[in-house]
């Protein structure tokens, strides 16, 4: 696997994410079995699957949000370096009777972010125009911007992302990918659930697959 | 392995409980044809209240059932939240209508009792009123139970409100006493119960111990139900979905 | 602490903006006090009679009927996830969601209280306990209530189901809150030990209901 850059000046982290063999069930249903998965930093995985597949409970799980049956995840090493992941779901996690920037504001204090975390997040996902407007005035594709900026604040070295481009168009999707890359220059390591085409440099593609467990 | 455990122990306990229903079945009966025999011919009259007394050997014991079986609600909810043991969340979850009839059975009759007491069938007594109280304890818990279709997750959240209400009912039970010595005299409840001749005692256990095996019965052959329906509503969802893992692509 | 505060400051913002929960609960509390004064007709005497114990029902009733948002929004847009995933301890997370649901309820009904006993013409001398009960009283009802909350919080409509859990562990508050109400107006020894003992059952909830709640939370997780 080739490591996305050389470039050591820049790194933050070297973020180590290893699952082995997990289960997970929702409801009594074994919904995914035997997931084994190892990221290197800078590593990108692409998870495909139709739908019902399990992606969204996978990355749920994988970042601490639900117990799987059976199975460890790891971040460096630590069983509960799961502080060191963000997942980002398909919700964006934002309240629209808040502005975008007290959406920013109350993200960064749930971090620990410092404030000036907030206008960093803003600006990279083109949100400077909208920084006093309600959440809820903002078109879909803006509003998914203002969740992916959470990745920006809130800086982990994993993140889980769950269909971050559905909504959004070309240019925002390819401002999405650009923040990939640079997380992956600073050692971090993502999975993306996704149906649409990503055009990632060396990610690995994996499929989760019903017939495979049959 | 969860699965494993979830397994052997509903099996071992089929093999057990099966043969016990039936023994527990031929006991209720004796028990309850000696404690009515007891009860309505072979005990006296109370000099104040007459043949209405008799009541009492039908509502003292459902009540002692409403709260036991609370309390094992409690203890099985905790044994199954903490232990994660299968078993112990069915016993909770099938003990709950069973205790909830109980409950509902002393409410009846203490009405029933009340009214040539008081002269009317319900006057705010402090013991019939925590019964009544303990009555919704019951209803909310029941429907938690109804409410979540993932078992687990009802299992669960069941657990922690009989906790949470367990912790509460010697609360709940000193604040409804502590109202009711603020608004109302004294009533026949009050003073545990009429004072209890010794003759009283014979009928009393009886139909005690009859409500017990009784209460047993039902709870092993509806245990055996909700475990079968479980086994059944398993290999169903089993059919239908595979669980889906990673491949290249 | 920074994350505790700014959960208590957005849930503030978010009950009193436009959408927000809270003008309602205030508004559902004197509608309770009207409607009972129309059904028991125009008898001053009687309805200052009932005043103050209409009042404590009508504070349980509007906090109960808010309950359900507390943790309901958050989970159906995400940012539960987001709470859990970046709290240490959960149960100060619990905590903080009950402060903040007393904070934009329960003080607000005290504060529209006096409104209403001028209306149910409640006496002069009642006032004082009753404004005393209902402050020491209405954040036990925030912490229980939360708890409920909490258990229900993955049902699209859990009102009902709410307030059949919660009301028979509201009882011993709304019995020592309506008896200090009362016997404080009347001068009745009893005072002091009603007050003591709803203080005693607010604090008991305080140190339970945010270990429930958290449990709940979790166990809703999975």
């Amino acid at each position: 696997m080739e490591r996305a850059d050389s470039d050591t000046a820049a790194r933050r982290w070297s973020a180590r994410f290893c699952a082995r063999g997990v289960g997970v069930s929702r409801g009594g249903v074994r919904i995914v079995n035997d997931i084994s998965l190892d990221l290197d930093p800078g590593d990108v995985v692409i998870l495909t699957g139709p739908n019902g597949s399990g992606k969204t409970t996978l990355l749920r799980a994988l970042a601490g949000l639900l117990r799987p049956d059976e199975g460890a995840i790891s971040v460096n090493g630590a069983e509960n370096g799961l502080k060191s992941v963000i997942y980002c779901g398909p919700q964006n996690a934002a309240k629209t009777a808040l502005t975008v920037d007290e959406n920013l504001r109350f993200w960064a204090a749930l971090y620990g972010a410092p404030g000036g975390r907030v206008a960093e997040a803003r600006a990279a996902f083109n949100l400077d125009p909208y920084a006093d407007r309600f959440a809820g005035a903002l078109s879909t594709g803006l509003f998914r911007r203002l969740g992916l900026s959470r990745l920006i604040i809130a800086q982990k070295p994993v993140w889980l992302v769950d269909e971050p481009t559905a909504s959004l168009d070309a240019a925002s999707s390819a401002l999405f990918l650009s923040h990939v890359a640079a997380h992956r220059r600073q050692g971090g390591a993502t999975i993306i659930a996704t149906h649409d085409a990503l055009d990632i440099a060396s990610a690995r593609r994996l499929r989760l697959s019903e017939e495979a467990a049959a | 392995m969860p699965s494993l455990y979830e397994f052997a122990n509903p099996v071992r306990f089929e093999r057990w409980a099966r043969p016990a229903i039936p023994w527990l079945v031929g006991a209720t009966t004796l028990l309850l044809v000696a404690g009515l025999y007891y009860a309505l011919f072979n005990s006296p009259a109370d000099y104040q209240q007459g043949d209405s007394v008799r009541i009492m050997y039908v509502h003292v014991p459902a009540a002692w059932m409403a709260l036991f079986c609370y309390s094992l609600i409690a203890v099985s909810s905790a044994v199954g939240f903490i232990w994660k043991h299968p078993l112990a969340d069915v016993a909770a979850k099938e003990t709950a209508p069973i205790g909830a009839a109980f409950t509902f059975l002393a409410l009846f009759t203490g009405s029933i009792w009340g009214k040539p007491m008081w002269g009317a069938w319900w006057a705010w007594d402090a013991r019939l009123t925590s019964v009544l109280i303990l009555f919704f304890l019951y209803l909310g818990y029941m429907a938690i139970w109804r409410t979540f279709e993932d078992k687990t997750r009802a299992a669960r959240l069941a657990a922690i409100l009989a906790m949470v209400g367990f912790v509460n009912i010697p609360i709940i039970k000193f604040s409804v006493d502590w109202w009711n010595s603020l608004h109302q005299p004294a009533s026949v409840f009050r003073a545990g119960g009429p004072t209890i001749h010794s003759s009283m005692l014979p009928p009393l256990f009886l139909m005690a111990g009859a409500y017990m095996t009784f209460f047993a019965a039902a709870l092993l052959q509806s245990m055996r139900n909700e475990l079968m329906a479980r086994r059944l509503a398993r290999i169903d969802s089993g059919e239908k979905k595979t669980a889906a893992s990673l491949v290249e692509s | 602490m920074r994350a505790v505060q700014a959960i208590i400051a957005r849930d503030l913002r978010l009950a009193f903006r436009a959408g927000g929960g809270a003008p309602q609960a205030v508004a559902f509390f004197a509608v309770i006090g009207v409607l009972f004064a129309l059904a028991v007709g125009p008898d001053l005497s009687l309805i200052s009679k009932i005043a103050a114990p209409v009042i404590w029902t009508g504070a349980l009733l509007a906090t109960q009927i808010s309950l359900d948002q507390i943790y309901r929004a958050d989970r159906e847009d995400g940012s539960l996830d987001v709470i859990i995933a970046t709290s240490d301890e959960l149960m100060v997370t619990a905590a903080a969601k009950a402060v903040a649901h007393w904070l934009s309820t329960g003080l607000p009904l005290i504060i529209a209280t006096p409104v209403l006993a001028i209306l149910l013409n409640l006496d002069r001398d009642a006032y004082v306990p009753l404004l005393l009960s209902l402050l020491i009283g209405t954040p036990g009802l925030s912490l229980i209530g939360s708890f409920a909350a909490a258990l229900a919080v993955a049902l699209p409509r859990a009102s009902l189901l709410i307030s059949i859990i919660v009301s028979p562990l509201y009882i011993p508050i709304l019995i020592f809150g309506a008896g200090a109400a009362a016997a404080g107006a009347a001068g009745d020894p009893q005072y002091g030990a009603n007050l003591s003992l709803l203080g005693a059952a607010t604090l008991f909830a305080a140190a339970f209901a945010p270990i429930a709640s958290a449990a709940a939370l979790r166990s809703n997780q999975d």
